[in-house]
């Protein structure tokens, strides 16, 4: 009837986790709490939840995002002071049962549902407003991948406390992962989690690709759009492309688990590096769809910070699609120890260090923006300069290990790790950082405070460079990775170095829950309200609408004759949004509750999946199905908004606008 | 100058939604081709590790082969014929035409489902070696993409019944299943050549 669970799936014998269920059951009472005591649940659900307006989304993509941050960064320290504690014979803390899962759990966290729910959360803030679009092709769809992205982690999660997570890593490599090695549930809520956040992901994909295509304002050609907007549309080439490719990969290795198969087992035929093949031609081009984005954001920040346009679009732009290419080709990099023969690794090499050029050029476009421009040293701007520095060394680091004879060396030691976090961190995480401080005035309104953002950045840099600094020692010196304990002498000290590190973020960490919360709590002082809708004296159209815009983005829609179109119109005195033309009334999606529908079904399919309790998979399963089909069955889908109404809300504005610039 | 621009824009930007359905579905089609193409490139990979187990040459005969595939093209062609009548609003038709697409696709399916269960009642299931398991992977995410199609059609087909006209919407989903529909008879060409054909010579 329960299939493999049992009350003995609840680690009740792990302190640890009995606490954090505790603390998790204490907050999560608190908050449900509080929503009902105010009677909010209605709001949530009608306004939130049910959403399909794509800036709603974004809210909850971020929010999302955090709550990974807070569960990936806890994993993080757990790691780092189990390793500053497991010296000469001293066991620390975690067991290699419990540490094993931190590990996998943290990287999988960080990069599905941190970096990848961030991202999505960008593109949805910005790309249909940077277009002039009045909402992404596909609302329901928008709001479906939201909610398959939230259950995915909330299985994550739920492994917490029912059963276990994945002992394998993030990326689940056979044969350890298959059913020999890891009997349990673990792997199985690891491939049930990427499988429902990948159908999320492959849709958000679809959805900006023919958002990007198919509703740009007029005039906006190919190469009039904004940098960030590039960067979004490669990203989702990118997903449609690989996340196909790993949900094969992933289902290949369910069906070796679940039916007995031979794909990648010892015996049988199996083969693993067909595994590791299929993964990494999905992984590789991972870090470009995420680091992609980051790029456009500091091509979006740092001109309007240095008061000029970006320097040398066009070759950002080629930059941007080359990169996009080049991804593609280097995917045997993460296993050049697999032996594939010198002709095969130097093809391999060559192509991950051809990566560096398109990137070195990003880098000088940058520099020159700033070069002989009017800097203000805004937090954004701290994030984007803190970039150039730890990005360039990572990539530096990673040019090292793209020749395949110091490969063989460095391979799964501590200085990949302190490679590629060198990347995610001071690329990726600084990037998206950097955006949602940039952006945030336009989405919620007012403008994050500055002081506690300055503060996360300087914990956060200071910290990055002592927590992954002396990992390149160590991993020169010969400490590989996922190690529990350790007995050399030599490492320990920079193991602590380490943990200082690691502190030092958390303090970032904190700064910036800190920012959120002062920002939220001064959001009605004059100060930081964003009146106008163009605080920074933004280049491009999203900044020419109101903070927060309204919900159909641009009551009338802008015309685009050059690149920067908003600093066109301004120097030339254009009124960009057309105010007191003739509106019209605008053709709206309804909200609909078809995606947290689906999504739930799609949780109960999951959890049931992992404990073979199938009638309730099969519930799961049809519910998912019945929902598409009802979904495609109703009519009531759309509404207008009356000319009057939209009338009415921007002469709000303008009037607004105008007590503004009287003042 | 504001009402010039206007105008057409809405006009433009209705035009856009709809055109966007097909486009983004052609889109997800391409996601799905490179399903398949990993799950060829597996076969590919595996198709010799027997291990000690049956061979292509023991397990496949072209008789039921043939008819599989016979009735699977056969079924585009229906679907045509049923898209052609969807132009001219002969809804009745239409729907006639959809089951008798649905009935060959059901045929289809059938068979290969029987052929399955042939080989697994011969101990020739995909847990028995590398080279079954990247066949019956394959084979069946296929068959499993035709079945889907199988859930659509009906579904379309109760949606046009008692209905007097097709609207844009439901133009647009019969549509997207016509895509659907012939992109799995090329995926079945290409099964059908790489997986039986080459394996047989």
């Amino acid at each position: 009837m329960l299939g493999r669970l049992s009350l003995s799936a609840i680690p009740l014998d792990v302190p640890i986790l009995v606490g954090t269920f505790i603390g998790v059951l204490i907050v999560g009472v608190a908050v449900l709490g509080l929503i009902t005591y105010y009677g909010k649940w209605g709001y949530l659900w009608k306004e939130w939840f049910t959403s399909v307006d794509h800036k709603r989304l974004a809210v909850m993509y971020i929010v999302l995002a955090l709550v990974a941050l807070a569960r990936g960064f806890a994993d993080a320290i757990m790691m780092r002071t189990q390793l500053a504690l497991a010296y000469a014979g001293n066991p620390g803390y975690l067991p290699p049962h419990h540490y094993d899962q931190i590990f996998s759990a943290h990287g999988t966290i960080m990069i599905f549902f941190l970096a990848m729910a961030f991202m999505t959360g960008l593109f949805n803030f910005i790309v249909p407003l940077q277009i002039g679009a009045r909402d992404v092709a596909y609302p329901f769809l928008n709001n479906l991948s939201f909610w398959m992205t939230a259950v995915a982690f909330m299985l994550v999660n739920v492994s917490l406390f029912i059963g276990e997570f994945s002992q394998c890593g993030w990326l689940a490599y056979p044969p350890l992962s298959e059913m020999q090695f890891s009997p349990g549930v673990g792997v199985d809520y690891y491939i049930w989690a990427i499988q429902i956040s990948g159908v999320g992901t492959l849709l958000t994909g679809v959805n900006f690709f023919v958002t990007i295509v198919k509703m740009r304002a007029p005039g906006m050609s190919w190469l009039k759009m904004p940098v960030f907007t590039w960067t979004a549309f490669c990203s989702s080439i990118l997903i449609m492309a690989t996340f196909p490719v790993l949900t094969v990969a992933v289902a290949l290795l369910g069906l070796d688990r679940y039916f007995g198969m031979h794909f990648f087992t010892n015996d049988g035929g199996g083969n693993q590096m067909l595994y590791l093949n299929l993964i990494w031609a999905w992984g590789h081009p991972e870090v470009y769809i995420l680091v992609l984005p980051a790029f456009g954001v500091f091509s979006e920040v740092v001109p309007a910070f240095s008061g000029k346009p970006l320097f040398g679009y066009k070759t950002m732009v080629y930059a941007t699609c080359s990169i996009m290419v080049l991804s593609f080709l280097v995917w045997v990099h993460h296993f050049f120890t697999m032996g594939a023969g010198p002709d095969v690794n130097a093809f391999f090499g060559i192509a991950t260090m051809i990566i560096s050029i398109p990137t070195g050029v990003k880098l000088f476009n940058w520099l020159f923006t700033m070069y002989k421009g009017r800097i203000q040293y805004h937090a954004c701007m701290y994030w984007a300069v803190g970039f150039m520095v730890v990005f360039t060394i990572g990539g530096m680091t990673g040019v090292m290990m793209a020749i395949p004879g110091s490969d063989f060396v460095l391979h799964n030691s501590l200085f990949l790790i302190a490679h590629f976090h060198n990347v995610i961190i001071g690329g990726v995480y600084f990037g998206y950082v950097c955006g949602m401080n940039f952006w945030a005035p336009k989405v919620l309104g007012f403008k994050m405070n500055e002081a506690w953002g300055i503060r996360a950045f300087w914990f956060w840099l200071v910290g990055f460079f002592f927590a992954f600094m002396p990992l390149y020692v160590l991993g020169f010196e010969g400490m590989t990775r996922r190690i529990n304990h350790y007995d050399n002498p030599a490492w320990h000290p920079w193991m602590l170095i380490a943990e200082v590190g690691a502190v030092l973020i958390l303090f970032g960490v904190v700064c910036q829950l800190m920012q959120i919360f002062v920002s939220i709590r001064d959001c009605n002082k004059p100060e930081n309200r964003d009146f106008t809708g163009d605080p920074w004296n933004g280049r491009t159209l999203e900044w020419s609408t109101s903070s927060p815009p309204p919900v159909y983005n641009y009551a009338i829609v802008p015309h685009v004759s050059t690149l920067d179109a908003f600093t066109h119109d301004k120097e030339n005195g254009i009124d960009t949004r057309q105010a007191g033309g003739q509106y019209e009334a605008i053709h709206m999606p309804k909200n609909t509750a078809s995606g947290i529908c689906a999504g739930a079904f799609a949780l109960i399919f999951g959890f049931a999946a992992v404990w073979y309790i199938w009638w309730l998979a099969a519930i799961g399963l049809v519910g998912v199905i019945a929902t598409v089909i009802a979904r495609s069955a109703n009519k009531d889908i759309d509404y207008y908004i009356p000319a009057e109404e939209v009338a009415r809300i921007e002469n709000e504005h303008t009037r607004k606008l105008m007590a503004q610039a009287a003042e | 100058m504001a009402q010039n621009t206007t105008v057409p824009t809405a006009g433009h930007d209705e035009h856009h939604h709809e055109n966007t359905v097909v486009f983004g579905f052609w889109v997800y089609l391409m996601t799905d081709c490179i399903i398949f193409g990993s799950l060829f490139a597996t076969f590919a990979v595996l198709r010799n590790q027997f291990n000690g187990g049956p061979t292509p040459h023991e397990l496949f005969e072209f008789g039921g082969l043939g008819l599989e595939t016979a009735l699977l093209l056969l079924s585009s062609i229906t679907y045509g014929f049923g898209m052609i009548a969807a132009h001219k609003t002969q809804i009745s038709k239409v729907i006639m035409w959809l089951g008798v697409t649905f009935l060959l696709g059901l045929g289809f399916v059938g068979l290969e489902v029987r052929e399955f269960a042939h080989m697994i009642a011969d101990g020739a299931g995909p847990d028995r070696s590398a080279f079954l398991s990247a066949f019956f992977t394959l084979v069946s995410t296929h068959g499993l993409h035709v079945t889907c199609g199988l859930i659509w059609i009906v579904t379309l087909m109760v949606q046009l019944m008692g209905t007097t006209e097709i609207p844009e919407r439901m133009m647009n989903k019969l549509t997207c299943l016509s895509l659907f529909w012939h992109f799995l008879d090329i995926v079945w060409i290409c099964v059908f050549t790489y997986v039986y054909l080459a394996s047989m010579i």
